[in-house]
């Protein structure tokens, strides 16, 4: 039995889309493996609004992370156009692209990639770090994201005093600190048991109400359900875009 | 501006967890720059104790001290074009005192004239061989840049009479007298009977080499009656100010010449020597000795250097994905960058201090053992290795650090 359907309430709401946030259009990315040359993607073009919530479905290789990482700023497109807030970003240097993730974008992984030895306080503080905040707004910024995603009573462990779904947490809340554009979860659940990824759901549907834009990347039809949109790639191509039932 | 501020602060946090998380592994690392640093810093503490040492010598024979001679100090090729010079005789001081005297504003104080020779002293079954025994007159207070440990020097009747009287150096004052005070004893110089009016206070020798402890000085008078003054004595001239030796130099030459009566174009048939001719000519020398101590030493420094670069390089691939996720969160190259660098510099500031902190004990340890050993710790020794270990910080933690910054965070962060 998969709790996961009835996690979804049926009353549940569907925020008006806001401005364009993210216009990608015919971006292709290769992959050179020595001789041979893998197209990850193909020709993609995306339009995501303020107050989506999105999943990226396809199966394995199909290019979803590629996708994401493009999404993310962690990437450039081997060719085609990215206009992030009307940014070309295409194009940007690396510095340029730090800085667009660290104030527009927040990352959660599949394996949570929290600093091992940092308490979760000091976890969540990082980008506003990087962001050049001084020592106690980050602290009390960083203190109020972790009481928004439940975890007032753990901010001085460490990771590994963690189990996998407050380590996930810790990873949403470093997310959100920096009140970022939008969220990228790749696979955010993909290893967590599943009622504890139902949980890491709901955790995103309550951000997605407070206002938040989120993209989901999942091979799980139970997860992407949680979305409002469903993108399914396949081969580096848009199978799909479609609201989700 | 600020978030460099507080990327440092973030970098150095780290790198102390990272070193604490790592404990045997960064005490290894930093061991081979504790060794380096120590090596170098003993190294450094050796040379300026020589180097002290060597001063200490050189002031021996006066700062303000010119000795007109028959050599010079340095060697000669062309000996042939001194051996044929007159010797310098102790009267020649007198004449050349009635130059000072006669020169306004001269530079020059006093001249002295000094003959020598070495001796056996002797006193009941007490010997001591190679005394050298000068022969001087009471002028010889005025250039004598040690104390007296009791006693005094001959005075100006002493002196004219030609009585045998005598000043001991320390050392043979102890060794002939075994802490009895030998005022109004008897010397025997070469069978020669001499009255102690004074002892001298210990001075040391100079580089090792001549014991200024170990010298007798007599009346010129009673010199010439002893042992006579046929090799010739030299004349020791005081100059007013030390800081114009060059200027003194040249009018010592002028009055020597004049008393000399040397035409002008002939060469001078005497030579002028100063303390500063040695340390020009020991100079290179010491230098040399410094360069090739500070080169073999710096290998183990360098070995350490290596073993910084090996270990951030380590850490750099161990941390991959950590700095995948980094970037992803916003971090620039530069940040990366810093915070490698600041994890090699604080395991070589850690090595730097602690190596400092044992050659600072190892300095105190011999000093304490062998007080004549010439060590010397300073503040700027401090300085320097400090600066010394974080150069070398940043200099073997750049190739790693400059890698980890220019990682592809898609790269990175696939990393497994
Ligand atoms: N750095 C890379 N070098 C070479 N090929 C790559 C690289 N990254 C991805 N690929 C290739 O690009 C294609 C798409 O990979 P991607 O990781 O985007 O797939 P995915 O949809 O995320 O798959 P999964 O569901 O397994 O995570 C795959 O064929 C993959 O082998
Ligand atoms: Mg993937």
């Amino acid at each position: 039995m998969t709790p996961a359907p009835a996690a979804i309430p049926f009353n549940r709401v569907t925020r008006p889309p806001g401005p364009l946030v993210i216009d990608i259009e015919g971006v292709t990315k290769l992959y050179k493996m020595g001789s041979e040359i893998i197209h990850a993607l193909r020709g993609v073009s995306l339009q995501i609004r303020r107050n989506e919530y999105l999943a990226i479905m396809g199966p394995s290789g199909s290019g979803k992370s590629t996708l994401m990482n493009m999404l993310g700023c962690l990437d450039t497109p081997t060719a085609g156009r990215y206009l992030f807030n009307h940014k070309n970003v295409a194009h940007m240097e690396d510095d340029e692209l730090a800085d667009i993730r660290n104030r527009e974008i927040g990352f959660v992984f599949q394996t949570f990639n929290l600093l091992p030895r940092s308490t979760a306080l000091a976890n969540v503080e990082l980008p506003l770090v990087y962001a050049g905040q001084p020592h106690h707004a980050r602290r009390e910024r960083a203190m109020r994201v972790l009481e928004e995603v439940g975890l007032g009573e753990r901010m001085y462990h460490k990771p590994n005093e963690l189990s996998g779904g407050q380590r996930q947490r810790v990873a949403i809340a470093r997310a959100l600190v920096n009140n970022p554009s939008i969220i990228l979860a790749d696979e955010p659940t993909g290893n967590l048991d599943s009622r504890t990824g139902v949980e890491i759901m709901t955790l995103f549907e309550q951000l997605y109400e407070e206002g938040n834009t989120i993209i989901v990347v999942t091979h799980e039809e139970d997860i992407a359900r949680h979305a409002r949109r469903i993108v399914r790639l396949r081969d580096g191509l848009i199978e799909s875009d479609a609201p989700a039932t | 501006m600020k978030r460099l501020y507080y990327e440092i602060t973030e970098s150095f946090r780290i790198a102390f967890a990272q070193i604490r998380a790592n404990k045997m592994r960064s005490a290894l690392t930093a061991l081979g720059v504790i060794i380096g640093i120590v090596a170098v810093t003993l190294m450094g503490t050796a040379i300026r104790g020589i180097d002290t040492g060597f001063q200490n010598s050189l002031n021996m024979l006066g700062d303000d001290i010119l000795y007109v001679q028959k050599w010079p100090w340095h060697n000669v090729e062309d000996w042939w074009n001194y051996v044929g010079r007159p010797p310098i005789t102790p009267d020649l001081a007198g004449r050349l005192n009635t130059v000072i005297a006669q020169t306004p504003n001269s530079l020059l104080d006093i001249a002295v004239p000094v003959a020598g020779r070495g001796t056996t002293a002797k006193f009941g079954e007490n010997k001591v061989s190679s005394v050298f025994t000068i022969g001087t007159n009471s002028d010889y207070s005025r250039i004598l840049n040690v104390d007296f440990k009791e006693g005094r020097l001959f005075n100006d009747t002493e002196d004219a009479s030609g009585r045998n009287v005598c000043v001991l150096g320390y050392d043979i004052a102890e060794a002939l007298y075994q802490g009895r005070s030998p005022l109004g004893e008897q010397v025997f110089l070469n069978g020669h009977p001499f009255t102690v009016v004074g002892v001298l206070a210990k001075q040391g020798s100079f580089l090792g080499l001549m014991n200024f402890d170990n010298q007798a000085v007599v009346p010129l008078e009673a010199f010439r009656k002893a042992f006579g003054v046929r090799r010739g004595s030299e004349l020791r001239v005081k100059v007013r100010d030390k800081n114009r030796l060059q200027d003194a130099m040249e009018e010592l030459t002028g009055a020597m010449r004049r008393v000399r009566a040397q035409m002008p174009g002939v060469r001078d048939n005497f030579s002028i020597n100063e303390q500063g001719a040695i340390k020009a000519q020991l100079d290179p020398v010491k230098q040399g000795i410094a360069m090739a101590g500070l080169f073999i030493t710096g290998l183990s420094l360098f070995v350490g250097a290596i073993g910084i670069m090996n270990i951030t390089f380590v850490s750099v691939k161990e941390r991959t994905k950590e700095i995948g996720t980094r970037k992803a969160l916003g971090a620039r190259r530069r940040t990366i960058l810093l915070q490698f660098l600041i994890e090699a510099v604080s395991i070589c500031l850690i090595g730097g201090i602690v190596g400092l902190a044992l050659t600072y004990g190892l300095v105190l340890g011999v000093g304490a053992a062998f007080p004549a050993f010439p060590v010397e710790f300073s503040i700027s020794l401090v300085f320097i290795s400090v600066m010394v270990s974080i150069a070398v910080g940043i200099v073997s933690g750049f190739a790693p650090a400059w890698g980890a910054a220019r990682l592809d965070p898609v790269v990175a962060l696939r990393y497994e």
